[in-house]
C-alpha cells in the first residue's frame, strides 16, 4: 500500500453519493462540513435555469440539525434567539438568529416547531456546544441529529408538481409550514432560493429510496439535480446572507472584530428587544441605533460582477466592500451584498462606488461602477407566496 | 383607460420594437398611445394558444437578440419576462447519424472529431473569428448609424466612433473585417472546414428568414447577426422566453402601462395624417382619429409609406427608394401540438441536443438547391428547417408529457408560381398542406413518427405573415439584411436616424437601423432619437440613452 492513501483522509461520502456521483459530469466537489457536495454536477447555468424554470433537487444533507426537546424547549430556545420565538406556530418554521453577549451573529438557521416541548434547529455551523450551554439550566434535552435527519432542497416553480406526482399532497402548505407526509417524511416549504419551493426531511438511511422516489416523480417536470453554485446564484438574487461569507459567525474567526449585529446585517425585525431576556440583549439594546455599518442590497452600474470589491464615497474615501456579486440572469441586473460603514451608508446613496477588477484575456483592469441601493430582494416571484401553489 | 383624443406621441403597431419605443417614451414623461390592428399585442414577439393546453411562439420562436440593456432598463422581469437558454443542437443525416452541435467545448470537439479530426481543430480559428465580428459589431447596436454624408457634429462623432472601432481593428483585421461583411457564408465556412455536415450544421443561421442562398454575398453578415445577441453574456447562446415570445411584448406592454401609457387594440391604422410636412396625428379604420405631434411606425418602412401615408407629402424620390427596398419574403413556420415527444432513433439516450435546434440539410449543396426551388418561386423540395421543441425546457408550453414543437422552414417563397403566375393569394389551403408535407418529410429524418404524434398543426407560408403581422411579403426581419440595407443605408440612405422626410414622423421598427430580430435595438434607439430632437424638456435615462 503505498504511503499517500491513509483512509481516514478526504471528503466522505452523503447519504446519495451514488446518485451524485452518476449524474456527476463536470466532477466538481467541494468540502460541504467534511462532505464531498457537488459544487456543479453538469454546467452551473442549466441548473440555475432548472431552479428558475422547472425543477431542481439539491442535497443539504451536510446542514447541522439539532433535537430540542423538553418540558423547558420553547423557553430555552426563546432565551436564546433573538426573535421571540414563542410566535412560530406548531407545524410551522421560522428564520431565526442567535448572538453572543456582545450581541454578534454567531449563525442563522432555521427554527422547526413540532410541539412546544420538541424543536429542531438546522444551521450551517456546528452548534452543540453553544446548545448545550444555552441549556444550562433548563429542562430540556439537546441531540445532534446531524448525521440521523438528511435533507433535500426541492426548488422551483415546478416543485409543487413533482411531489404530487410522488403522491405528496402539499397543496395545503403555506410558505414556512410543513407536514409529515408519511411516516418519518417531513415536509417544510422553505428554501435558500426565494422561489417556490420544499426541504425534504427523512431517515438518513432513507435517504436515497426517497430520493429515487422524487426523481422518478420529477420526470415529467423537468428536474434536475444540481450542485451549490445555481443555489448561489439564487440566493443571492433571493438576497439571503450566507454564514461565512456575507458575514463572519462570531465564534468562528481568528481575528477580533469581525463580528456584526442582527442590525447591521439588516435583521432588525428579527430582534425583539420587548420579549424579555435574551442572549445579547443587553448589547444589542445600545448597539441598535448606533450600527457601525450596513449591508445594502445594491445594483451595480454595468454588467461586470462586482464581489471583492471596494466601496468608495464619492470615488475617493474608501467606505466598505461587497461580499457577493452576480450578474443575475432572471432580474436581469448586476446585484451585490454591499458592506458600507457609516455614516455613508446613511448619505446621498448616489455617491457610493465600488472600484471592480477585471481580467480579460489575460488583461487586467479596473473600474469604478455607481452602486444603486435597492429595496427588497432582487427576485421575488408571486408564485412563490401562492398557495395552493402553481404547477408551472 | 380612457382614450384621449390627444397625447404627446403615438405609436403604430404593438409589436415588440413599437412597445419598447412607446415604453421609453413614456419613461421620460411623455404621454403616448399605441395603435395596435390586432385583439392582441406583440407583433411578431407573440404567443398564442390554438389548441386548448398548448401556446405556441407561432412566429418568433428563439430570444437572444433582446439587449440586455433594454431588459435592465425597462425592467422586464418585473413584469414577467424570464429568458431560459437552451443547450446545443443537431442536425440529423438519412442514414441515420446526426452531427451534435454541444454548448460544451471538449464535447463539441469530441462530436466534431467523430466527423473529421481536421475540422475539429480548425473550429478555433472559425470561432475566433466569428467572436472577433461579434466584439465588433455589439457596440453599434444601441448607437445612431452615423450618416456618412452629413457634417452634423453628432454625425461626425458616431463617424469618428466608428473609425477609431475600425482602426483599433489593425490592417489585417479591417481587412478581414470588410471581407466577412460582403461574403458568402458558404465560401466563409469553405476556408475552415472540411465536412459537409458540419458546414451545413454551421451555415443555417446564414440564411435564416433571408432570400439569399449560401453561397450568395452577404449571407456572412447574416449568420453574424444571429451569432452577435447574448444571454446574460454569453456571445452566441440562444434560449426560450418563459410563456413564449410573447412573454418578451407583454412585458415591454406592461411597463408601458405601468409608466402611463395606453395600448388601444383591434383597429389598425388607415392613415398616418400629415398636414404641411408635419404629421398630426393617425385615423384609425375604425373611423377614430387621434392627434399627436409625433407619430412612431412600427411598421415596415413599405407598409408605413407605400400604405398608409398620403403620398402627394412625400419626395418622389424618397418613395421610389421605398419601393426598391428589399422585404422578400422567404420562410415558413409550422407549429405543432405533439401527444408526447417524438422517438429520435439517431440520439443516443438522454441525449441533451434534442433540446436544442434541430435539422436535416446535410450540405451547402443542399441548401443551395433549396434556394433554387425559392428563386423559381416554389417552397424548397428539401428545405432547410430549424426545429425546436420549447416545451421540454419550459414547462409552460404544453401539458406535462405532450410537447410543443417549432418549425422554421426555409425556403418559402412569398409569390407562389402556380400555374404560370406568381402571387402571394396563390397561398391556399391545398398548397400550404403541401408545404406542410414536405416540411414534414424533412422531419422525419429526425423523428420517423413525427405524422403520428401530431394532435395539432399551425402552417404559416409568408402571406399569413403579411396577413396578421403586417410584414410586407412575410419578410421577417422587416427587409433583407444585406449591406446595401444595413447600418447608415438601412432603410434607405439619409434616412438611417430614424427620421423622415414627414416632420415628426419616424420609424422605430426592424426597417430600421440594426435590423431585424427581437432585439428591441430599433425602438429604443427611435425612443433616443425622438427624445432628442421632439422633447427637449426630457431625457432618455438608462443603458440604451
Amino acid at each position: 500500500m503505498s504511503l499517500f492513501v491513509d483512509p481516514k483522509l478526504g471528503l466522505i461520502d452523503g447519504p446519495v453519493q451514488p446518485r451524485l456521483e452518476a449524474q456527476s459530469r463536470a466532477k466538481s466537489w467541494y468540502d460541504w462540513a467534511g462532505y464531498a457536495a457537488p459544487a456543479v454536477l453538469d454546467t452551473v447555468e442549466f441548473e440555475y435555469f432548472a431552479l428558475r424554470n422547472q425543477a431542481s433537487l439539491f442535497d443539504v444533507s451536510p446542514m447541522h440539525k439539532y433535537r430540542i426537546r423538553g418540558p423547558q424547549a420553547q423557553a430555552m430556545l426563546n432565551r436564546m434567539m433573538t426573535r421571540d420565538i414563542t410566535k412560530i406556530g406548531t407545524n410551522r418554521v421560522g428564520y431565526t438568529l442567535w448572538c453572543d453577549e456582545e450581541g454578534m451573529v454567531i449563525d442563522d438557521g432555521t427554527l422547526f416547531r413540532f410541539a412546544d416541548d420538541d424543536w429542531r434547529l438546522c444551521c450551517q455551523e456546528q452548534m452543540l456546544t453553544w446548545l448545550l450551554d444555552a441549556a444550562w439550566g433548563f429542562d430540556v434535552e439537546i441531540t445532534d441529529e446531524s448525521k440521523e435527519v438528511a435533507g433535500f432542497a426541492l426548488q422551483g416553480p415546478s416543485t409543487f408538481a413533482v411531489l404530487e406526482s410522488a403522491g405528496w399532497d402539499v397543496s395545503a402548505l403555506r410558505p414556512f409550514d410543513m407536514a409529515e407526509v408519511a411516516p418519518g417524511i417531513l415536509i417544510s416549504r422553505t428554501g435558500f432560493t426565494g422561489d417556490l419551493g420544499y426541504e425534504i426531511w427523512m431517515p438518513w438511511d432513507d435517504a436515497l429510496a426517497v430520493w429515487d422516489k422524487i426523481w422518478a416523480a420529477g420526470d415529467l417536470w423537468g428536474l434536475r439535480a444540481i450542485g451549490y453554485e445555481a443555489v448561489d446564484y439564487a440566493r443571492l438574487e433571493a438576497g439571503f446572507l450566507t454564514a461565512g461569507v456575507d458575514f463572519q459567525p462570531a465564534r468562528g474567526t481568528e481575528r477580533l472584530h469581525r463580528g456584526l449585529t442582527p442590525y447591521e446585517l439588516g435583521f432588525g425585525r428579527l430582534v425583539h428587544l420587548d420579549k424579555g431576556h435574551f442572549n445579547g440583549r443587553r448589547a444589542l439594546l445600545k448597539a441598535k441605533d448606533a450600527p457601525r455599518s450596513v449591508v445594502m442590497k445594491v445594483d451595480v452600474e454595468g454588467f461586470k460582477p462586482a464581489k471583492g470589491a471596494l466601496i468608495y464615497h464619492r470615488k475617493k474615501r474608501e467606505v466598505g466592500h461587497i461580499t457577493s456579486g452576480l450578474w443575475s440572469p432572471t432580474a436581469k441586473r448586476n446585484i451585490a451584498l454591499a458592506h458600507v460603514q457609516m455614516p455613508w451608508a446613511g448619505k446621498r446613496p448616489s455617491d457610493l462606488w465600488a472600484e471592480i477588477y477585471t481580467l480579460e484575456e489575460g488583461k487586467w483592469d479596473t473600474r469604478m461602477a455607481r452602486l444603486t441601493p435597492i429595496q427588497g430582494a432582487f427576485f421575488a416571484p408571486p408564485r412563490a407566496r401562492a398557495t395552493p401553489p402553481a404547477r408551472i | 383607460m380612457s382614450l384621449k383624443s390627444s397625447y404627446d406621441a403615438i405609436v403604430v403597431g404593438a409589436g415588440h420594437n413599437g412597445l419598447t419605443a412607446a415604453a421609453y417614451l413614456a419613461r421620460a414623461g411623455l404621454q403616448v398611445l399605441v395603435v395596435e390592428k390586432n385583439d392582441w399585442i406583440g407583433g411578431a414577439a407573440v404567443s398564442r394558444s390554438l389548441h386548448e393546453g398548448w401556446t405556441y411562439s407561432n412566429c418568433s420562436y428563439v430570444c437572444s437578440l433582446l439587449r440586455r440593456e433594454i431588459a435592465r432598463d425597462l425592467d422586464l422581469p418585473k413584469y414577467g419576462l424570464q429568458v431560459i437558454p437552451y443547450e446545443g443542437g443537431a442536425t440529423f443525416t438519412q442514414d441515420g447519424d446526426y452531427f451534435a452541435y454541444y454548448s460544451e467545448k471538449n464535447a463539441l470537439k469530441r462530436e466534431m472529431a467523430r466527423h473529421c479530426p481536421r475540422d475539429a481543430d480548425a473550429y478555433q480559428a472559425y470561432n475566433q473569428a466569428i467572436m472577433r465580428q461579434c466584439r465588433f459589431i455589439r457596440p453599434f447596436l444601441l448607437r445612431d448609424a452615423p450618416d456618412p454624408t452629413s457634417m452634423r457634429p453628432r454625425d461626425l462623432g458616431e463617424m469618428a466612433y466608428l473609425v477609431k472601432k475600425a482602426h483599433g481593428l489593425g490592417k489585417k483585421e479591417l481587412g478581414e473585417t470588410l471581407r466577412f461583411w460582403t461574403m458568402s457564408i458558404g465560401d466563409f465556412l469553405d476556408e475552415y472546414f472540411e465536412n459537409d455536415l458540419i458546414k451545413a450544421h454551421l451555415a443555417g443561421p446564414g440564411i435564416i428568414g433571408t432570400g439569399l442562398g449560401v453561397y450568395s454575398p452577404g449571407t456572412a453578415y447574416v449568420l453574424l447577426h444571429h451569432y452577435m445577441g447574448d444571454i446574460d453574456g454569453g456571445i452566441g447562446a440562444w434560449g426560450f422566453a418563459r410563456g413564449g415570445m410573447g412573454a418578451i411584448s407583454n412585458a415591454i406592454g406592461a411597463c408601458f402601462e405601468d409608466h402611463g401609457g395606453t395600448i388601444h387594440k383591434g383597429a389598425g391604422v388607415e392613415e398616418i395624417l400629415t398636414k404641411n410636412g408635419q404629421v398630426v396625428g393617425v385615423a384609425l379604420e375604425d373611423g377614430k382619429e387621434f392627434y399627436a405631434p409625433i407619430v412612431a411606425s412600427n411598421m415596415d418602412v413599405k407598409r408605413t409609406f407605400l400604405e398608409h401615408v398620403d403620398r402627394y407629402a412625400l419626395p418622389l424620390d424618397f418613395t421610389k427608394a421605398v419601393e426598391r427596398f428589399k422585404i422578400r419574403g422567404s420562410s415558413a413556420k409550422l407549429n405543432l401540438s405533439l401527444d408526447r415527444l417524438p422517438e429520435f432513433p439517431a440520439a443516443p439516450e438522454h441525449a441533451s441536443f434534442i433540446r436544442g435546434d434541430m435539422h436535416t440539410s446535410e450540405s451547402l449543396w443542399e441548401l443551395e438547391r433549396a434556394y433554387d426551388d425559392w428563386k423559381n418561386g416554389t417552397w424548397s423540395e428539401k428545405p432547410y428547417i430549424d426545429m425546436l421543441i420549447p416545451s421540454q425546457i419550459d414547462p409552460t408550453m404544453a401539458p406535462p408529457g405532450s410537447h410543443m414543437m417549432t418549425v422554421f422552414v426555409q425556403y418559402a417563397p412569398y409569390d407562389l408560381a402556380v400555374d404560370g403566375t406568381r402571387a402571394g393569394r396563390n397561398w391556399d389551403d391545398a398548397h400550404r398542406k403541401a408545404m406542410a408535407d414536405t416540411v414534414l418529410d424533412q422531419i422525419a429524418i429526425a423523428c420517423p413518427d413525427i405524422r403520428d404524434r401530431v394532435l395539432h398543426m399551425e402552417v404559416r407560408s409568408p402571406l399569413e405573415l403579411e396577413n396578421e403581422v403586417g410584414l410586407t411579403e412575410g419578410n421577417i426581419f422587416q427587409g433583407e439584411l444585406t449591406f446595401d440595407q444595413l447600418f447608415f443605408n438601412r432603410p434607405l440612405p439619409g434616412y438611417s436616424q430614424y427620421d423622415t422626410p414627414i416632420k415628426g414622423l419616424y420609424m422605430c421598427g426592424s426597417s430600421a437601423h440594426p435590423g431585424g430580430g427581437v432585439m428591441g435595438a430599433p425602438g429604443a434607439n427611435a425612443a433616443r432619437a425622438i427624445i432628442r430632437r421632439e422633447a427637449k424638456h426630457t431625457r432618455m435615462k438608462g443603458y440604451a440613452a
